[in-house]
């Protein structure tokens, strides 16, 4: 008892310790602080990016997949033609109908191809692609490289997101909008995506959430995040559990304050309707 | 009657799959024209109604309102469905938004009126309806009847030449069925063209210039309804009516 005792008192002794060389010793604690920073910073603008992505992807997809289902009105033959110039106006207003169908029909294949490949790749291999690959020529910031990389991988998840609550909202908010005389953007700005908002609000603060803790994968490409930041202060004290356990509290500190703010948005957007 | 009909209905089909839920429907409404569908469910009544402002695209044939074939590629849906005004059976008012901007939303996104006016004419309308009181009242804090009228005078904020009614009081409790066919014969009085679909022969009966049967996807009736309630023609509006009467 009485060495058990010992031990835990010199095992608090020995810490006391090591977090002088692990944080105080050459301002150590900076690569903590520099690293959250960079962190905060790749999270923040991926999200932008993500959200910008995903109700694009989510808004060209749900209407593709809506407007299928009203098929082309089928013409007549030997229809009566009223003139050359009627006609050639016409023809140019159908033309650029067809036109404007088949560009809807391509861009729904260039989602779907996006949200395939994004979502059954890993993200560290994303990350690298852009970085080595696309970019791989280039002198570029490796924030701005994490940026995209995460915003382009949080964006497919979001899209996801985005169109399940669009898909949620009754028929018939569409057909009321839509019958007022608003065109299908307006229908969809002022109607359907804020009720869809509300809907996804609690998966889409998952998402971001997740979206943080994923940024840790920075240090592939050498980006001094908060998890390298810790890890490069492991190396030089050959000390792994203080600096990896303070990151690791960092970011559950963060985690939960966004999950409060959310269920706290949450609260507000639900108490706004009834 | 010689001047232009509002709406002409020439040849119209409508196919869901092998299912012919319009098989040749021809109609013509004229301005003022107080005009109900009736028949069994199934008929194609709200497929057709639904066709008139293109929330169904019909499979063949044409629809000219105001003269303006609605279904040629260069005609612009947006501009016909602002004269257009539709109540559904499941009132749809937007319940994220109060009242007032549920009714102001169209009118100002579509610069038909500015802000100031729009509100303006909605708290008239609302007066009219005796809702004035609910313009900052959210929908989901409405009962049934009084959704279906805020239904009604938001496509009246829109100013239509014609008002299509699909089942207006199919989803209501049957005390609050009066109050929104009051506001429906009042508009009726005041001369507003309306299509109602709805299994009200009362109003049918007393507030209609003409009553129209539907089966198969076919007119198989037509005529004004006092002949239509006391003689039907046909052996399945004969049917129908000794079952709904």
């Amino acid at each position: 008892m009485e060495r058990l005792f010992q031990a835990i008192r010199e095992w608090f002794i020995n810490l006391a310790g090591k977090f002088q060389t692990d944080f105080i010793v050459d301002n150590r604690w900076r690569f903590l602080t520099n690293g959250l920073a960079v962190t905060l910073e790749v999270a923040f603008f991926a999200v932008i990016l993500g959200i910008v992505i995903g109700f694009i992807v989510a808004i060209i997809r749900a209407g593709y997949d809506r407007s299928r289902d009203s098929a082309p009105v089928r013409r007549k033959k030997g229809r009566k033609r009223s003139g050359p110039v009627n006609l050639r106006a016409l023809f140019s207003v159908a033309a650029w109908r067809r036109l404007g169908r088949g560009l809807f029909s391509f861009a729904n294949w260039l989602c779907k191809v996006y949200l395939t490949v994004i979502r059954g790749t890993p993200v560290v291999l994303q990350l690298l692609i852009i970085y080595f690959v696309i970019f791989g020529s280039t002198n570029i910031s490796k924030v701005f490289v994490a940026i995209v990389a995460f915003g382009i991988n949080s964006g497919a998840y979001v899209a996801e997101i985005v169109r399940s609550g669009i898909m949620s909202i009754d028929q018939g908010q569409m057909e009321a909008g839509r019958s007022l005389g608003l065109n299908y953007i307006q229908t969809m700005w002022h109607i359907i995506i804020p009720q869809a908002f509300k809907n996804v609000l609690p998966a889409l603060g998952n998402e971001f959430i997740v979206l943080l803790k994923e940024t840790s994968v920075s240090g592939y490409i050498a980006l001094e995040d908060l998890t390298k930041g810790g890890d490069i202060i492991r190396g030089r004290t050959f000390d792994a559990f203080l600096p990896l356990f303070a990151v690791a509290i960092i970011y559950l500190a963060i985690v939960m304050l966004l999950s409060y703010g959310v269920s706290r948005l949450e609260r507000r957007l639900r108490s706004s309707e009834h | 009657m010689s001047t232009e009909p509002l709406i002409r209905v020439v040849g119209l089909k409508k196919y869901f799959g092998d299912l012919k839920a319009l098989d040749g429907i021809d109609l013509e409404i004229h301005k003022g024209e107080v005009t109900v569908i009736v028949g069994p469910s199934g008929s194609g009544k709200s497929t057709f109604l639904r066709s008139l402002n293109l929330l169904e695209r019909p499979t063949e044939g044409e629809i000219y309102f105001e003269g303006v074939n609605i279904l040629s590629p260069s005609a612009n849906i947006n501009l016909h469905r602002q004269k257009m005004g539709m109540v559904f059976q499941h009132f749809n008012l937007f319940p994220h938004m109060t009242i007032l901007r549920n009714m102001t939303l169209a009118p100002v996104q579509l610069h038909k009126l500015t802000k100031q006016q729009a509100e303006e004419k909605a708290l008239e309308l609302l007066e009219r309806v005796g809702l004035k009181d609910r313009a900052n009242a959210y929908p989901s804090q409405l009962s049934g009847g009084q959704k279906q009228r805020i239904a009604i005078v938001r496509a009246l904020c829109m100013n239509p030449d014609v008002m299509l009614f699909d089942e207006p009081t199919s989803a209501l409790d049957p005390e609050m069925v009066g109050e929104v066919l009051d506001v429906m014969q009042n508009l009726a009085r005041e001369g507003m063209t309306m299509i109602v679909v709805t299994h009200e022969m009362g109003f049918a009966r007393e507030v209609s210039d003409r009553v129209i049967f539907m089966d198969e996807g076919r007119i198989v009736e037509e005529g004004s309804p006092a002949e239509f309630f006391s003689n039907p023609k046909n052996p399945r509006a004969k049917d129908f009516l000794s079952k709904v009467l």
